[in-house]
């Protein structure tokens, strides 16, 4: 409680020297920074499930962006002393939650990114209410981030169930068939993707015909016996949604293949992948299935050229979580700039409805409702292998889904 | 009815992993006196194996099927002489927790190298097709399985029933201060027995390497469902544990084709059946009451 006060009497101080500054950003008025400096702290999965997908890689993404930041402004930066603090959070929401602590109240972060696993992503988000600090979350999917769990200082950044879902659902419904065959992972991640896709294919005129929770986590590995019931079902569905992730996807699309099901009529659709994912299938196991990515590093030039200088740092190609840590980052920072303060409710104010284009925000925005940042994402297509012209070149980008289309409305349970 | 025959199949395959398992299990547990933790592990390192085999040098499936086996096997034999049977004399505990931190170190060396990725292995082309039966159609990959492990059983019960060989090894895993009193040298049997019970976890690994998750954790996802089998098959049972391994196959499928509806109970049937048969016959179906030490 001492604490809380503290935290609270200080940010107050903050305000207080921060308005009665008046010198303007370029004055360089490093006492305006708490602890004259900016820390930002990457709190992710770092040796499990999504430590590939995002992990150390994000931290050098996050590295990347201060690089620019400082050659950006040069002498007129607000400071030159960034910093970088990360830390393993094992997927585990109580490690996260005391991570998040020791971050925001000693290491003297000032915004926390990234939070892979929905349920460490919410443990996080009441740190950040609790403490009055930034938090952009960038690798969990659960929309309650922005729904019953939303508050001031949280940001959620890069994508969420709903997004997968409306994209995936809808234009798969509307181009491959219309009935599916819904294969989740029974715990609450699973089961969000299976209401969100469920919901997006009835409102595109589909049904679906069957559903099923695989064990998880399946000590097995084995999928047959939900592989041999789809084509059976009456009607038979055309469209196989598996909304298994990471090793368990690769099982279930393994064994697809195996059962031959799309020679049987029953194409794919997956609900969360990961270039990462295709790289380990291989484009070959997965040719033809349609997914919704939040970014692309082959889409465009300016993708292209920033993924080449992921890549002469990391040695590979960056996955959406990558670039979305960067512009986090980077868009941290230049608000921070703008308003010549790290104090938090000065950047909040900031950031709250800005409308943004970079790396990986196109036709951004960041809405002030429930702090859903908003960017046009993409319905991707695993290339054949004959088509693939240069290694991780594994989908091509058959639409652009437009920001405002993207994402749902404003959820009535959030309540700021 | 095809259906039926479908699952019944599948969960053969299925029992083929954890027969061949807890074969290994078995006969190291009944020479040794080792429950050994590491299996698993053993077994991820067969499927890496092929994978690296295949990706940094090009060697195809059907090689890496001899190849890792007699690899890991050797590894498996390094290892009882090096350290396991240091601790044979000891509390059994002590080699349990042995080769529990044996995993842990193989499963954070291959995730140290190749990350926790799963990484690509595709089936060998020959195998890719469906085998026509009929009733039902049924991939080539998993009737080379089923065919592959039965036969590999049947060989294994042949040498340990038939031969002089397996004479002794029966002998010194049901009795082994009984085999020594008759002036056999049990002690000279124990390295290869243990590096065969290694091998045939590496086995199980390539051949698991077209059909699952190539990634360092698979193993540790999969041996806690074979040690349950090999306690229903009875520890150190030989027949009990090929036996029980099929069956827990069969009885899987069957739970998840027709048990969907209440996923807890195809997920925990396996373990419901191990305490029914451990309160039924403490030994496993197959095992015998061990006469008190």
């Amino acid at each position: 409680m001492r604490r809380s006060v503290g935290v609270a009497a200080a940010s107050a101080a903050a305000v207080l020297v921060a308005g009665c500054g008046g010198g303007g950003p370029q004055s360089g008025g490093d006492q305006k920074l708490s602890g004259d400096k900016i820390v930002l702290g990457v709190l992710n999965d770092q040796s499990g499930a999504y430590s590939e997908l995002s992990g150390r890689n994000s931290v050098k993404a996050v590295e990347m962006a201060i690089a620019d930041f400082k050659a950006k402004y040069g002498d007129k930066a607000v400071t030159k002393n960034i910093s970088v603090e990360t830390a393993d959070h094992q997927n585990k929401p109580d490690v996260a939650n005391s991570k998040a602590q020791e971050m925001y109240d000693r290491k003297g972060v000032d915004a926390i990114l990234d939070v892979p696993t929905s349920s460490a992503a919410l443990k996080v988000a009441d740190v950040a209410k609790e403490k009055k600090k930034l938090y952009f979350n960038i690798g969990a999917a659960t929309t309650d981030l922005t729904g019953k769990s939303c508050n001031k200082y949280t940001f959620h950044y890069a994508y969420d169930t709903y997004m997968l879902a409306h994209g995936t659902g809808t234009v798969t419904t509307e181009q491959v068939g219309k009935n599916w065959y819904i294969l989740y992972p029974n715990y609450a991640f699973g089961q969000d993707m299976e209401k969100s896709f469920s919901a997006a294919i009835t409102a595109a005129g589909g049904q679906v015909v069957g559903k099923d929770g695989a064990p998880f986590p399946n000590t097995s590995g084995d999928y047959s016996s939900f592989l041999l019931k789809a084509p059976t079902l009456n009607p038979k569905p055309q469209v196989l949604g598996t909304m298994q992730a990471g090793a368990e996807l690769v099982n279930v699309v393994k064994q697809y293949n195996e059962f031959k099901l799309r020679d049987k009529g029953v194409g794919l659709a997956v609900g969360l992948m990961f270039i990462t994912d295709i790289h380990s299938l291989t484009p070959a196991a997965l040719a033809g299935t349609t997914y919704t990515d939040a970014w692309y590093w082959n889409f465009d030039q300016q993708n292209r050229e920033w993924a080449d200088k992921f890549q002469k740092e990391t040695g590979t190609r960056p996955s959406f979580a990558h670039a979305a840590n960067y512009s986090a980052a980077m868009q941290y920072l230049e608000a921070v700039q703008a308003a010549g303060t790290d104090d938090a409710d000065t950047v909040v104010k900031g950031l709250e409805g800005k409308e943004v284009n970079d790396l990986f925000l196109r036709n951004g925005k960041i809405r002030a409702e429930d702090h859903r940042v908003l960017h046009d994402a993409y319905l991707a297509q695993v290339k054949p292998q004959a088509e693939v012209g240069e290694p991780w070149d594994y989908v091509k980008i058959l639409k652009t889904i437009p920001a405002a289309e993207a994402f749902r409305a404003p959820s009535a349970d959030c309540k700021m | 009815m095809s259906g039926f025959l479908q699952n019944t199949f599948n969960g053969l395959v299925g029992g083929a992993f954890y027969a061949l398992l807890a074969l290994g299990l078995a006969v190291i547990f009944g020479m040794l006196r080792v429950v050994n933790f590491a299996h698993g592990a053993f077994y991820m390192l067969g499927a890496f194996g092929a994978y690296v085999l295949l990706a940094e040098a090009g060697v195809p499936f059907w090689a890496a099927l001899v190849i890792m086996p007699l690899a890991l096997g050797l590894l498996g034999m390094v290892l009882e002489r090096a350290v396991i049977h240091r601790l044979t004399r000891l509390d059994p505990l002590y080699n349990f927790l042995l080769t529990f931190g044996l995993t842990l170190i193989l499963q954070d060396l291959v995730k140290s190298r190749y990350g926790v990725q799963s990484s690509p292995y595709a089936t060998p082309a020959e195998l890719s097709g469906t085998v026509d039966f009929g009733l039902f159609d049924f991939p080539t990959y998993r009737v080379f399985i089923l065919g592959f492990t039965v036969l590999l059983c049947v060989a294994v019960w042949w040498v340990l029933g038939r031969t002089r060989v397996g004479m002794v090894v029966r002998a010194a895993t049901e009795r082994p201060e009984l085999t020594r009193a008759f002036g056999i040298d049990v002690g000279r049997w124990v390295t290869p027995v243990f590096g065969f019970g290694i091998a045939l976890a590496g086995l199980a690994g390539v051949l698991a390497a077209p059909m699952r998750a190539v990634n360092p954790l698979m193993g540790a996802d999969l041996i806690i469902v074979v040690f349950a089998v090999v306690v229903i098959g009875g520890l150190g049972s030989i027949f009990g544990s090929v036996a029980a391994g099929f069956g827990i196959g069969l009885i899987q499928a069957w739970g998840e084709a027709y048990l969907s509806d209440f996923p807890i109970v195809s997920q925990t049937v396996v373990f419901v059946v191990m305490a029914a048969v451990l309160l039924w016959r403490p030994a496993g179906l197959f095992g015998r009451e061990e006469a008190p030490a």
